[in-house]
């Protein structure tokens, strides 16, 4: 669809703000979205994404702080006079026009030629071909869903934002629709900036995901970049599960920090520990922790980082197998396990040995406190899901 | 008994709409009497005198057509004022908005008698000549309120993303009202210009305080029942019953299919429900 000579230029928003009375939705936004990329913006309900979004298609006017693409400044720019089309998380199609109508809106607006055959082209894109002369209402979610692409995509914005558009789905079309709108990313190379507050779809989909916390950017990167290494104790934990013990800072040996956490004595390497005070929450993800029976503690390698526990619940997810373990001072850790040993797990009760590369570990500033990000629901769902599993009482 | 208990809503229903037709079908039943005497209250004989020469008794036509006449003009000029204040109740924020919108509904809640009376009283001081203008000017009056009420709450329901997703399809704002806003709100605006037009046409009390020497389709009726109505009376309902109902069907039958098309998506949704790939 993009003729080769279209320059795609970067979006920039600079020191972006709203407030809404004395609440501030959106603070001090500064950040560059390369052009042509997938970028999600992740964050909780309520955190200010819909509200970054609409400041970007120009509905609602930002406090303070610019826009640009490129160097063109567009923050004074009315919403129809920007080069930026939004999908709305509702779809918002005109119940009055049918499909085809629809879709052709925004080049009738801007007087194009040949809007028949750019409709034709764009429908054929969406496989909504045959669906041209009905009405949205006639539609299905997914199809609704994918005439706001359509919509949005036939002006060839510079920017195409997409607030949640796959909320409304439900969980098996959300997949197919996830790899439907990655192929028509990467076939019109427009920028897509995507919101949603699903993990999972932020990081299968974009190449570039920032993690948005009450109006702020926490983190941003590449996904496997952010979840290997969060820097905040609220990426940690929005993006998949962490343990995360807090600790002291005691010293330094070679390229690692040491901590010492409840007489254990924890490396993390210096580049990867983001607290500078000697406060420092030692963070691992449950699948890169080895379990073993505590009588195997002499097979761990030397310098790996290590504690002991007593293995309070085993779900056995398929996949992995989930443990929960309790360490010596009552905290409550998770593993995951790939389900390829063969012969026992350990079951409830045993003492085991974590353990785990310090080239795994992060250090964290625990300034939010250990819970910050956590799911409490999404957390609570997996276990009993897990737990029906192995129990066999489910489905 | 049992077959009693199991019909009763059925029979209900029949009695009721039994209720309520029997008066229109005395109406027309009696548009093809032939009155033995002056008034027309019991079936003497059949003729379709009254049918074929409709405008027979003196007055009968000129007075349909002058309510015809003010019904148009006033729901037009009234539908035209009432959309616009609706518009600007609803988008714009101004001093006096919610006196308006309490004003607004002063019309339909005042006893008609009381409105017409110090119309009558407002012209007469104004030295104002009653005739049609006045007429006019009152029925515009409270079909505002009606068409204000019904706009504005058409406007209100509307998805306010539906404007928004025209701003940012490049539609200026003249644009959005054009292809989006005003499309959604037409058949709100329809709907209270035929409300209005059938109360303009429907009027007694308040055009008789202020008609003159004007005389109304129901100022016509109204003086001739006291010499006996004639039959051409009935006929003239007659047709404005059969109008409305005409009416009334279209509207019904453009919703239903309509409806019919949303509630059964699925045959036409499913096969290309999911991307084929
Ligand atoms: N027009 C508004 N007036 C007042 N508060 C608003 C308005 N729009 C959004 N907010 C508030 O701003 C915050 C961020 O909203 P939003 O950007 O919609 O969040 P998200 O899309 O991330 O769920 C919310 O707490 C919301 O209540
Ligand atoms: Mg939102």
């Amino acid at each position: 669809m993009v003729d080769g000579t279209r320059q795609v230029e970067d979006l920039h928003l600079r020191s972006l703000t709203k407030s809404f009375g004395d609440f501030v939705a959106v603070d001090d936004l500064t950040l560059t979205i390369p052009a042509g990329s997938f970028f999600a913006l992740l964050g909780a309900s309520g955190c200010g994404k819909t509200t970054t979004l609409r400041m970007v298609a120009g509905l609602e006017d930002p406090t303070q702080g610019s826009i640009m693409i490129g160097d063109r400044d567009i923050t004074a720019l009315r919403a129809f006079e920007r080069p930026v089309n939004t999908v709305f998380q509702s779809y918002a199609l005109f119940p009055h026009l049918d499909i085809y109508e629809n879709v052709a809106f925004g080049l009738r607006r801007r007087g194009v030629k040949d809007v028949r055959g750019q409709v034709e082209r764009m429908l054929e894109l969406v496989e909504l071909g045959p669906m041209a002369r009905r009405k949205p209402a006639q539609l299905s979610g997914g199809q609704q869903q994918r005439v706001a692409v359509a919509r949005a995509l036939i002006n060839q914005p510079d920017v195409l934002l997409l607030d949640e558009p796959l909320g409304a789905l439900d969980l098996k079309l959300r997949r197919q629709m996830q790899i439907e709108l990655k192929r028509i990313q990467v076939d019109v190379g427009t920028t897509f900036v995507h919101v949603t507050h699903d993990q999972e779809e932020a990081m299968t989909m974009a190449d570039t995901v920032a993690v948005m916390n009450a109006g702020r950017i926490e983190q941003m990167g590449h996904p496997a970049e952010i979840y290997e290494t969060p820097r905040t104790v609220f990426v940690a934990n929005f993006l998949g599960q962490s343990n995360l013990i807090a600790g002291r800072r005691t010293g330094v040996s070679g390229d690692h920090t040491l901590v010492e956490a409840h007489g254990l004595t924890l490396a993390v390497p210096s580049n990867r520990c983001f607290s500078l005070g000697t406060e420092i929450t030692v963070g691992v993800r449950p699948e890169k922790i080895t379990i073993l029976d505590a009588v195997d503690a002499g097979r761990i390698p030397e310098g790996h980082n290590r504690l002991e526990g007593r293995v309070t619940d085993v779900s056995y997810t398929g996949v992995s197998t989930q443990y929960l373990v309790d360490a010596p001072w009552g905290q409550e850790l998770i593993v995951f396990e790939q389900n390829v040993i063969v012969g026992d797990r350990c079951e409830v009760g045993d003492p085991v040995v974590l353990h785990w590369s310090p080239s795994h570990t992060f250090g964290l500033h625990p300034a939010q406190g250990g819970t910050a990000g956590v799911d409490p629901e999404a957390a609570e769902g997996a276990r009993t899901a897990a737990h029906l599993l192995a129990d066999g009482t489910g489905v | 008994m049992r077959w009693l208990r199991r019909n009763l809503v059925g029979i209900v229903a029949i009695a009721v709409l039994v209720y309520l037709f029997i008066p229109i079908a005395v109406i027309m039943v009696l548009s093809f009497n032939k009155p033995a005497g002056k008034y027309n209250l019991k079936f003497d004989e059949f003729s379709l005198e009254a049918w074929a020469n409709l405008c027979g008794v003196p007055g009968v036509c000129s007075s349909f057509v002058t309510s015809i006449q003010i019904g148009i003009v006033s729901t037009i000029v009234a539908t035209l004022l009432g959309t616009m204040i609706a518009f600007a109740l609803v988008r714009y924020r101004f001093r006096g908005r919610s006196t308006t919108n309490l004003l607004i509904f002063l019309p339909m809640a005042t006893p008609e008698v009381v409105m017409g009376a110090s119309l009558l009283a407002l012209f007469l001081n104004l030295r104002f000549p009653l005739g049609q203008i006045t007429v006019i000017i009152a029925h515009i009056m409270f079909i505002i309120s009606f068409v204000v009420v019904t706009v504005k709450a058409r406007l209100q329901g509307m998805d306010p993303r539906l404007e928004e997703a025209a701003r940012d399809l490049y539609a200026n704002p003249r644009a959005v009202f054009r292809y989006v806003t005003f499309p959604l709100v037409l058949p709100g605006i329809l709907g209270a210009a035929l409300l209005g037009f059938s109360l303009s046409f429907d009027d007694f009390i308040i055009s008789f305080f202020n008609a003159g020497t004007l005389v109304t389709f129901p100022i016509y009726i109204w003086g001739a029942a006291q010499r006996g109505i004639p039959v051409q009376v009935n006929a003239l309902a007659t047709i404005v019953f059969l109008v409305a109902l005409v009416i009334v069907l279209t509207a019904q039958y453009v919703n239903h299919r309509k409806r019919r098309a949303l509630d059964n998506p699925t045959p036409i949704a499913a096969d290309a429900a999911l991307p084929r790939s």
